[in-house]
């Protein structure tokens, strides 16, 4: 199936869904994440986009973009892109797509680590490189990047004596 | 689910066993690396396994973002410091795409030629390795090793470096191959071929190396896929899944070369199918050898940088896998956000469900025949 013939194939099966078509290098289609779960379902399903490669986060100014790079292994072809839009970067919530697909384990970790935006529904959602306890996410444009001491680390230094 | 019946059925059979957790790592000769697992045992056997990443963790993503995309190039060698030059490949090719800057004929040649060149030396070390972690430790290591370092030569001919070459541009490579290079070439593959046939006829029949390795840690196609597994680890367990067909890049197109696959997916086949795909590699790199055209290898319009507002993802067939670069750009020198998608670290998604059943020593076979590297999984 051709990434059109997904496309109008995804707005007949999800009319309210589809917001938007952005034209750009690659195939994208910007979804919202009320019903994201069963839009990934049919895409897998439905549209042999069995592949799910690459799972990712961009900070804007006025918004979280979570995108999805889908591929299929039955019909190989190039990338198709899927993207959600967060507005509210406080609160940023997204369904998970593990139960989906289980290459999204790790890669939503990640990006639950850096940019603090929330995976519901995912079986584990900890830190994935940087441990408990540190301060704010990084990758995110409001970090503050300077030196951070050890305490503030959350780290804690044995006594003096005892190194 | 499934793994609560592993576990149901691995209580029945035995006598009341008290299990147990025990770090395994992060200092452990078989991760190659700093690389640490919760596994609990019940006896000897896996019953769960929980990897803990993070410890090479030096923020490339973060780094990037303060940095133009020359300055990048060095960070990318160091993601996977086995295979630097498919690194750099992936990330040109992003730069290229979303700049839209062609690459002269002969830059990609030589291109393809590294390409395949690091990928003979990341099998090679893949399959050494394996041995090691089978017990015989350093003899088959060293051998492969050794035939590495030759191909290392031909590297530091070309770039000045052994490991971190810093070599491809967007747009090109920063020089040409040196005098005397082809032919340099041609005598270490032909050298390498030898090796190959010496090294598989030695080993690959040995009798204990297949009872270990034949139906351990058999990883089923729908998983894999599932998984987002890629690389020599997908193809063996039958799904020619090979990015330089399925989404063609460079200069692929233009060589004959077949994309061997196995059928069961266990550690036995991965371990063959290293072999299969070093042989296809020495096939392609004859062949661009064979045609290499005369002609400039970089493109000079692509000398002063500045990519247009946009995004663009390139991925390339490493070693490992599907690696690709998501790079957004915002108009600036520096890139806006800049993703790594990781081989190594999708690779690790389906190692629970492999070795749980499994016995702990089969649990590092396992592990080995992933063939993954810390860097790239903690970049």
């Amino acid at each position: 199936m051709s990434h059109d013939a997904t496309l109008a194939d995804l707005q007949a099966a999800f009319p309210d869904q589809v917001v938007e078509h952005p034209q750009g290098l690659d195939f994208t289609v910007v979804v919202l994440p009320d019903r994201l779960r069963e839009l990934f379902l049919h895409l897998r399903d439905k549209a042999k986009l069995n592949y799910l490669s690459n799972l990712t986060v961009v900070d804007r100014p006025e918004r979280f973009e979570v995108v999805y790079h889908l591929y299929s292994t039955i019909e190989p072809g190039p990338v198709f892109v899927v993207k959600v839009y967060l507005p509210d970067k406080e609160s940023a919530h997204v369904p998970s797509a593990v139960p989906v697909w289980q290459s999204a384990y790790y890669q939503e970790r990640e990006a639950f680590d850096m940019f603090g935006v929330v995976f519901d529904g995912h079986p584990g959602l900890t830190r994935l490189l940087l441990w408990e306890g540190f301060p704010g996410h990084p990758l995110r444009k409001d970090f503050v990047n300077r030196t951070y001491s050890f305490d503030e680390m959350g780290q804690t230094l044995p006594p003096e004596d005892q190194r | 689910m499934e793994d609560s019946q592993t576990v149901a059925a691995l209580q029945d059979e035995h006598i009341d066993t008290e299990s147990i957790s025990i770090n395994f790592g992060p200092h452990h000769p078989s991760t190659h690396g700093v690389f640490r697992m919760v596994v609990r045992l019940d006896g000897e056997t896996v019953v769960d396994v929980e990897p803990k990443i993070g410890y090479l963790h030096r923020g490339i993503e973060k780094l990037a973002e303060e940095r133009t995309y020359l300055q990048i190039i060095p960070l990318v060698d160091r993601l996977d410091y086995v295979c630097p030059m498919t690194n750099e490949q992936a990330f040109c090719l992003a730069v290229e795409k979303l700049g839209a800057i062609e690459v002269p004929e002969r830059a990609e040649y030589i291109r393809v030629i590294m390409a395949e060149l690091t990928r003979i030396m990341s099998h090679v070390l893949a399959v050494g390795f394996l041995w090691n972690e089978l017990g015989a430790t350093f003899t088959p290591m060293i051998y492969a090793y050794r035939q590495r370092e030759y191909l290392q030569d031909l590297f530091e001919l070309a770039s000045g470096a052994r490991m971190f070459h810093n070599y491809m541009r967007p747009g090109g490579v920063v020089a040409d191959l040196p005098d005397g290079w082809v032919a340099r070439a041609r005598k270490q593959l032909a050298e390498f071929e030898r090796f190959l046939d010496q090294f598989e006829t030695l080993m690959t029949e040995n009798e204990i190396f297949l009872a270990r390795t034949i139906d351990v840690g058999v990883l089923p196609p729908d998983l894999a896929i599932n998984c987002g597994i890629s690389g020599p680890v997908l193809r063996a367990t039958g799904v020619a899944y090979d990015l330089r067909r399925a989404d063609p890049y460079s200069i692929y197109e233009r060589f004959k070369f077949e994309i061997p696959t196995r059928s069961h997916g266990d550690t036995y086949d991965r371990y063959c199918q290293y072999f299969a795909e070093m042989r296809q590699s020495l096939s392609i790199i004859h062949q661009a050898l064979n045609r290499l055209p005369v002609g400039p290898v970089f493109n000079e319009k692509a000398k002063r940088l500045r990519l247009p507002a946009g995004e663009a993802y390139g991925h390339i067939e490493s070693p490992k896998g599907d690696l690709g670069f998501y790079i957004v750009s915002d108009g600036k020198p520096q890139p806006y956000r800049f993703h790594i998608r990781s081989t190594c670290l999708l690779n690790l998604t389906a190692l629970r469900q492999m070795v749980i059943g499994q016995k702990l020593q089969d649990l590092v076979i396992i592990f080995g025949s992933l063939n993954v590297t810390m860097a790239d999984i903690d970049r």
